[in-house]
């Protein structure tokens, strides 16, 4: 049987190995694995699957179903910047659906794709729980509330050009 | 002259209108005029429509400035602000603010007061005297004062916690676990954001005392990964914790010990269901099990498992501080103490509200809320999350209490208030209700996977007028076997948004002759 990591990157599959190393042993461990490879790679790679299944004594299904699961765990990188815009019903009553309309426009990309020139990532989120003050969005790790458009523009152009 | 204390929350949802550029600002400012000042990241008093906050230490007490931009900092210390001066976004002593100064705050009675991280401030303002006290006592009696104070599962389920503490407790297992539920994914509700992100030793000392009740010595604290600050606070404090002596091999040298673990969850409401909540501790799909065994007996790992919410175990330490008395006085009926109420969507003072059980909905609304933020008419207020009624004006001067909204067929859940005005398209938001099932069923029973979108396509006839009277008949059917077929509450409560959407604005579905409303 050839390595199941063979066709996989070197260093990402160093770094799957290493997340491993680091959860050995830990009850219930696949998830924070997860986590762990994602915030590595940006992902979690088909490639990963078997290295992880392999380390953990689970079958290839099992890994394959959690990751596809979790709506937070990715198959495919993200754009570089990754929007997401809350459209949970506290939002809704705020002008989130307009808001969303918005952002596809600002952004040239549809809810839930990646645009074409891998600049940005819009994804539809249930709650941040920043629902005093909605709507609200979430640009990398940053969290902006009481939106409008008009914030929503400013946000984007203090990014700078991510093209 | 020690130099004066100002404080600017480090709450995500301050940060979320600027908090840190309003601090940066601040320093800025006092460094170019050759002022100093000790400036405090600390919890949020809740008053989100003043964020971001600013208080000043005076001899008279804080006084509090908001909602402040960087742009008003060098107004503001023209005006004084070091010395509590008047400016026009001077809101007075920040403990005389109405919205606050009509509160009972208990499990929110540090917030917006200490640095969340400073074991120092915790210690300083009460806390771990619930564990101290615990410590004293053998389990049995730490488990009849939770069972006297009358606590009740605040995540929304209600089930009175002495009981489920008492299951665990007299369950022989050499390994037991005490889970704390933060997935809190409803719509409209924060109350346990704010807590692990702004007093999270309240909920390890809470969680603490649990272990330390029921024998466990390990625990886990099940957090969304659509809360990364709360994430990175309650390691930071678990970090803190251990290195004092609070949590580890010997509790406060007490000889018994509890290890807290903190787990992010990976974006699935349903994982806030608690049996697919374990299913994911466990490193599996979230898929909701069947009980029984009740968690209580076979959860975590197989093994006895006390479960709850967040706010749930942020009440247990002052309920062992004061006595289960203390904590019983407040509240009507079996609904005893406190509820952080959460007032979001479309109201003009949006913010936590904690207040005992009791207050009616049109009090929240207006006597707290001011009223909707776009200043239309209230339309219908959803109470309980994504899963909860839509309660109409009629409906407002019912007591929050568990038995009178369940009387009223609505739940009082994990007490989150999402206000809509009269733009409102209630038709669309008992779409989204069954939509947002469909999104998030764990798909282990049919009615919830297949009936929420069998939901939306009838809405959508009904909607659109194909059948209208004759679809509206299936709906009804439909709802019913979700409320009654389905294995958790994510497909036996979505139709309550759904139904009394129905029930209370038939005109958003097209329906007007009687006939058509009969239930």
């Amino acid at each position: 049987m050839t390595d199941v990591g063979s066709l996989f990157p070197s260093d990402s599959l160093a770094t799957v190995r290493s997340v491993l190393e680091r959860h050995a042993g830990e009850p219930g461990g696949l998830l924070p694995i997860l986590h762990d490879v994602q915030d590595a790679l940006g992902c979690i790679p088909a490639d990963a699957v078997p290295v992880i299944a392999k380390g953990l004594n689970l079958s290839r299904a099992e890994v394959h179903g959690v990751v596809t699961y979790y709506h937070h765990f990715r198959t495919e990188s993200a754009g570089r910047i990754v929007v997401q815009v809350c459209r949970a019903e506290s939002c809704q009553a705020c002008g989130a659906d307009a808001l969303m309309a918005h952002a596809e426009k600002a952004l040239g990309c549809a809810s839930h794709h990646t645009r074409a020139d891998g600049a940005y990532t819009l994804e539809t989120v249930y709650c941040l729980g920043m629902c005093a003050l909605s709507p609200a969005i979430m640009v990398g790790d940053k969290l902006h509330a009481s939106m409008t458009p008009e914030k929503f523009d400013r946000v984007v152009a203090s990014l700078g050009n991510p093209a | 002259m020690s130099s004066v204390k100002v404080y600017v929350s480090r709450d995500s949802a301050a940060q979320a209108v600027g908090a840190d550029e309003v601090a940066a600002s601040l320093q800025s400012e006092c460094a170019r005029r050759g002022l100093t000042l000790e400036l405090v990241r600390n919890s949020s008093r809740g008053l989100f429509w003043l964020e971001p906050l600013m208080e000043v230490d005076t001899p008279g007490g804080r006084v509090a400035y908001g909602p402040v931009t960087p742009d008003d900092i060098p107004a503001l210390l023209d005006a004084g602000l070091l010395d509590g001066g008047d400016h026009a976004l001077c809101q007075g002593p920040t403990e005389a603010i109405p919205y606050l100064a009509r509160q009972e705050r208990l499990a929110f009675a540090r917030m917006g007061i200490t640095d969340p991280l400073s074991l120092a401030d915790y210690e300083a303002h009460e806390g771990w005297a619930g564990l101290k006290r615990a410590l004293t006592l053998d389990g049995a009696a730490i488990v009849e004062q939770v069972t006297q104070s009358g606590l009740r599962g605040r995540g929304g389920a209600a089930f009175p916690a002495g009981i489920k503490w008492q299951t665990v407790f007299k369950t022989p297992a050499a390994q037991k676990y005490v889970v704390c539920n933060a997935d809190e994914g409803d719509s409209g509700t924060f109350s346990d954001r704010m807590t692990m992100e702004g007093d999270p030793y309240m909920l390890i000392e809470g969680m603490t005392i649990g272990g330390i009740a029921v024998g466990a010595t390990q625990g886990y604290v099940y957090i969304r990964s659509e809360y990364p600050h709360s994430v990175a606070v309650m390691n930071e404090a678990v970090a803190h914790a251990t290195a004092a002596g609070y949590l580890g091999n010997s509790v406060c040298g007490s000889g018994r010990a509890f290890h807290l673990h903190v787990r992010k969850a990976a974006g699935s409401y349903v994982c806030g269901e608690e049996t697919a909540m374990l299913e994911s501790i466990e490193g599996k799909r979230g898929i909701v099990r069947a009980k029984p065994p009740l968690p209580a007996i076979a959860g975590l790992f197989g093994q006895p498992s006390v479960i709850n919410n967040v706010i749930t175990f942020a009440s247990v330490p002052l309920i062992l501080a004061r006595g289960a008395q203390f904590y019983r006085d407040y509240g009507m009926g079996r609904s005893t103490g406190t509820l952080p109420f959460q007032l979001a969507g479309n109201i003009k003072y949006g913010g936590l509200v904690e207040k005992a059980f009791g207050i009616t909905l049109r009090e929240l609304l207006y006597d707290f809320g001011g009223g909707s933020r776009s200043g239309r008419p209230i339309k219908a207020v959803q109470v309980g999350g994504p899963l909860g009624t839509y309660i109409p004006e009629s409906q407002w001067d019912i007591p929050l209490d568990y038995e009178a909204y369940a009387a009223a067929g609505a739940v009082v859940g994990h007490g989150g208030v999402v206000v809509h005005d009269d733009t409102a398209d209630m038709a669309k938001l008992a779409r989204h209700a069954m939509e947002f099932c469909a999104i998030e069923s764990c798909g282990k029973c049919t009615p919830c996977r297949i009936g929420s979108t069998r939901g939306m396509e009838v809405i959508d006839r009904i909607s659109s007028n194909q059948d209208r009277a004759q679809q509206v008949i299936l709906l009804r059917d439909l709802c019913d076997t979700m409320v009654n077929g389905s294995l958790c509450a994510m497909g036996s409560m979505t139709p309550l948004p759904v139904l009394s959407a129905l029930n209370h604005y038939p005109e958003d579905f097209g329906i007007t002759a009687p006939s058509e409303q009969a239930a």
